[in-house]
């Protein structure tokens, strides 16, 4: 019963994994990176559902607060490169300087 | 007679005989740290060091003297070096004090001469420093009571030869030759060094009084292998076979200097150190055998290349060689030699420095030049050089009643009954000697001018010629006074044994005869060609003969085939091997890192999204190969 949902978080995972391979605009792969992370989430929920015990939905929340953290200091570097670059493309950063 | 016991002494004269070597060092070290402010006391100063060592050295002899003849072996302690191995002391004995006067005495001399042959030198302070210096390590290797100190002493005068014989840096072949007398010296120091390990394994400790006490008690072999390692040493300071080649390029040394080190005194060191470690050697045949052997056939190489050269420095040089070849030959046969050995270097050293020292007037009233094939009749100009010069010659030609006469004909008497072999070679020797010294002596002052036009040859002054004075009554009255009455072997009886029987002295013996025959002969033979007949001034073309002895008997073109080439091909394949192997090896290593990581370096693109690709393929492999583990 449990492996729709199983298939829905593989789908969206493997979706946000090309998306984090192919797009070159750091929002994007951004908002694709946080796709895979509630792809796990939702695979955590499902384990939890199905084991019958919160330890899954407890790593969801994890994830979530980390999720979070991460946004606020990737957002900040992404408008930072912004602002200097006047581009959000992964690949203009190439040389991890400037 | 076996050697006396040694006494510990203190006081007297001998309980400071550490004075002898203090003082000297002490005038080296004030001239030296000194600098030029000491140049204008800088002679007397040394001087005056020389001449108190002498006085001390003096004083100790009449204390010695004052002792039974069993009681005059006398050790001062002065430091315990290493507590328990190594004592370093000194050893005041008939044979030390016997050096020590003659290289205080004779030192002294030589050190009033240099007054005035250096006068015109701008470094004489450094000059005398290095005198001093001399003094003092000479004085330390003969009053030293073990080997360590010796070497030290050893090497101390190898130093100051090689400063002195470089004296004048500027001149490149002054400073090959001192390069070269450092080096070949260095391969007889190698020898004693690996002969005084070899004493120390054996004996576990280096005192003269232990080890030469207890020789007895090693094994021939042993002792062999000590003893020759011993004659290695003394090879190279006595400029002995094989390694005589510095001696003759030492010449290039200032004249003092040619006759303080290089004949009567530093050169002997070999002679002393074969005498003192007489034990060994006479418990071992083959050594004894095999210094007689390098004796003679010293004696006579030395005796040739005099014969042929022109610079009569170089001719002195040949000279001395041959007679530390007697010397050395006397050494070898043990303790009817020594005394004989002893008395002929007391002797030579007379005579040979008041040689030296006169070669070094004529020089210095002709310009110095060295060449006898431009001198001639200077007997008229410089009277009081001629006749000292005379008295040395005759003194070294073994002239009847003078010093030679007496110390040579002991040796070659005392050869002659050890083995007729060796005692007719001395005797032929003898007769070369007569021979090539008359050459010198007509050619520098007999026949025609044969002057440079700018040269004046005038008398050296009075600080030159007393020292020339003084040295030729030694040279006149030493020899009788030594040997008759066998007093030097008495006196020298309780340091190194002596004979059962003491050998008597014929005046008119056979063997004594025959040698003043062949002397009158070479003499006279000299005469015909260089006294009567005219001296070319350039040397003429010569026999292969001649031209083997002027060229030192090809002794420097053996060493440069031997070992000069061998070992430039050595150093020629590690230099390639250097170059291309371990450089090869390193370098190899080092381009191959860098080119890998070269391309290595490419991996890293910068592209976040290359890299978040290989996250991902290595978190499939990861996962995949847990897929293929876990399902095992």
């Amino acid at each position: 019963m449990t492996t729709h949902y199983l298939v829905l978080s593989a789908l969206l995972f493997a979706i946000g994994g090309v998306g984090v391979l192919v797009r070159r605009n750091a929002i994007v792969v951004f908002m694709c990176v946080e796709l895979m992370l509630n792809a796990c989430n939702l695979a955590f929920v499902t384990f939890a559902r199905q084991n019958g015990n919160l330890d899954g939905q407890l790593i969801a929340f994890f994830v979530m607060i980390v999720a979070a953290a991460e946004v606020v200091i990737g957002l900040a570097i992404i408008v930072t490169i912004f602002r200097t670059r006047r581009s959000a493309s992964v690949d203009d950063v190439s040389l991890l300087k400037y | 007679m076996e050697p006396a016991e040694i006494i510990q002494h203190s006081g007297g004269a001998i309980g400071a005989a550490w004075l002898m070597i203090a003082l000297p060092l002490v005038g080296a070290a004030v001239l030296l740290l000194g600098g030029r402010r000491t140049d204008k006391f800088g002679h007397l100063l040394g001087v005056l060091m020389a001449v108190a060592s002498f006085v001390v050295a003096a004083l100790s002899f009449a204390q010695l003297l004052g002792f039974a003849p069993g009681e005059r072996r006398r050790g001062i302690e002065l430091y315990d070096f290493i507590p328990g191995l190594a004592k370093v002391g000194l050893l005041v004995d008939p044979l030390s004090i016997s050096f020590c006067l003659l290289i205080t005495f004779v030192g002294s001399l030589i050190h009033i001469y240099s007054i005035g042959y250096m006068a015109h030198d701008p470094n004489r302070r450094r000059f005398f420093a290095y005198l001093n210096l001399f003094v003092a390590a000479m004085l330390l290797l003969v009053l030293a009571d073990n080997y360590v100190a010796l070497f030290v002493g050893w090497e101390g005068v190898g130093l100051a030869s090689y400063l002195l014989i470089g004296f004048w840096q500027h001149k490149p072949s002054a400073a090959t030759a001192a390069k070269k007398a450092f080096i070949v010296n260095r391969v007889g120091d190698f020898g004693l060094l690996i002969g005084i390990f070899t004493i120390f394994a054996t004996f576990h400790t280096l005192a003269f009084s232990d080890v030469l006490g207890n020789a007895s008690k090693a094994s021939s072999g042993t002792l062999t292998a000590i003893g020759l390692l011993l004659l290695v040493g003394a090879c190279g300071k006595s400029a002995q076979l094989p390694l005589q080649s510095w001696l003759l390029d030492a010449m290039e040394g200032p004249t003092p200097v040619s006759a303080l080190i290089h004949a009567a005194t530093m050169v002997t060191a070999g002679v002393y150190l074969i005498v003192r470690s007489g034990p060994i050697f006479e418990g071992a045949g083959t050594a004894q055998l095999v210094v007689t052997i390098v004796g003679v056939a010293t004696l006579l190489a030395g005796a040739i290349i005099g014969t042929a050269k022109d610079d009569i420095k170089k001719a002195l040089a040949g000279s001395t060689m041959s007679q530390i070849g007697y010397m050395v030959l006397a050494a070898g046969i043990g303790p009817v030699g020594y005394a004989f050995a002893i008395a002929h270097l007391i002797t030579h050293g007379f005579f040979k420095a008041d040689m030296f020292l006169g070669a070094g007037s004529v020089m210095h009233a002709m310009n110095d030049e060295v060449d006898m094939r431009k001198y001639g009749a200077l007997r008229k100009v410089m009277p009081v050089t001629f006749v000292t010069f005379l008295i040395g010659y005759l003194a070294i030609i073994g002239f009847p009643l003078l010093s030679g006469y007496f110390t040579k004909d002991g040796i070659i008497e005392t050869a002659m009954e050890h083995n007729a072999i060796l005692g007719w070679l001395a005797v032929l020797g003898a007769g070369i000697t007569g021979f090539y010294m008359s050459r010198l002596v007509f050619m520098t002052f007999f026949g025609a001018k044969r002057w440079e036009p700018t040269a004046h040859p005038h008398e050296s002054p009075a600080v030159m010629t007393w020292p020339l004075i003084i040295l030729s009554i030694g040279a006149i009255g030493l020899g009788a006074f030594l040997v008759l009455g066998n007093r030097f072997m008495t006196f020298l009886a309780p340091a190194v044994g002596a004979p059962e029987e003491m050998p008597s002295f014929h005046p008119f013996s056979l063997t004594g005869l025959v040698t003043l025959a062949l002397v009158a002969i070479g003499a006279a033979f000299a005469w015909v060609k260089y006294g009567r007949a005219e001296v070319p001034a350039v040397a003429p073309r010569a026999s292969f003969l001649t031209t083997f002895a002027r060229r030192d008997l090809y002794g420097d073109a053996l060493n440069e085939a031997l070992f000069m080439r061998p070992g430039q091909w050595l150093t020629r394949l590690a230099v390639f091997f250097d170059n291309r192997g371990v450089d090869g090896l390193v370098n190899g290593l080092a381009a191959g890192i860098g080119g890998t990581s070269g391309r290595l370096r490419r991996v890293q693109t910068g592209f976040v999204r290359s890299y978040a690709l290989s996250i991902f393929l290595g978190a499939a492999v990861l996962a995949g190969a847990w897929l293929v583990v876990g399902n095992l």
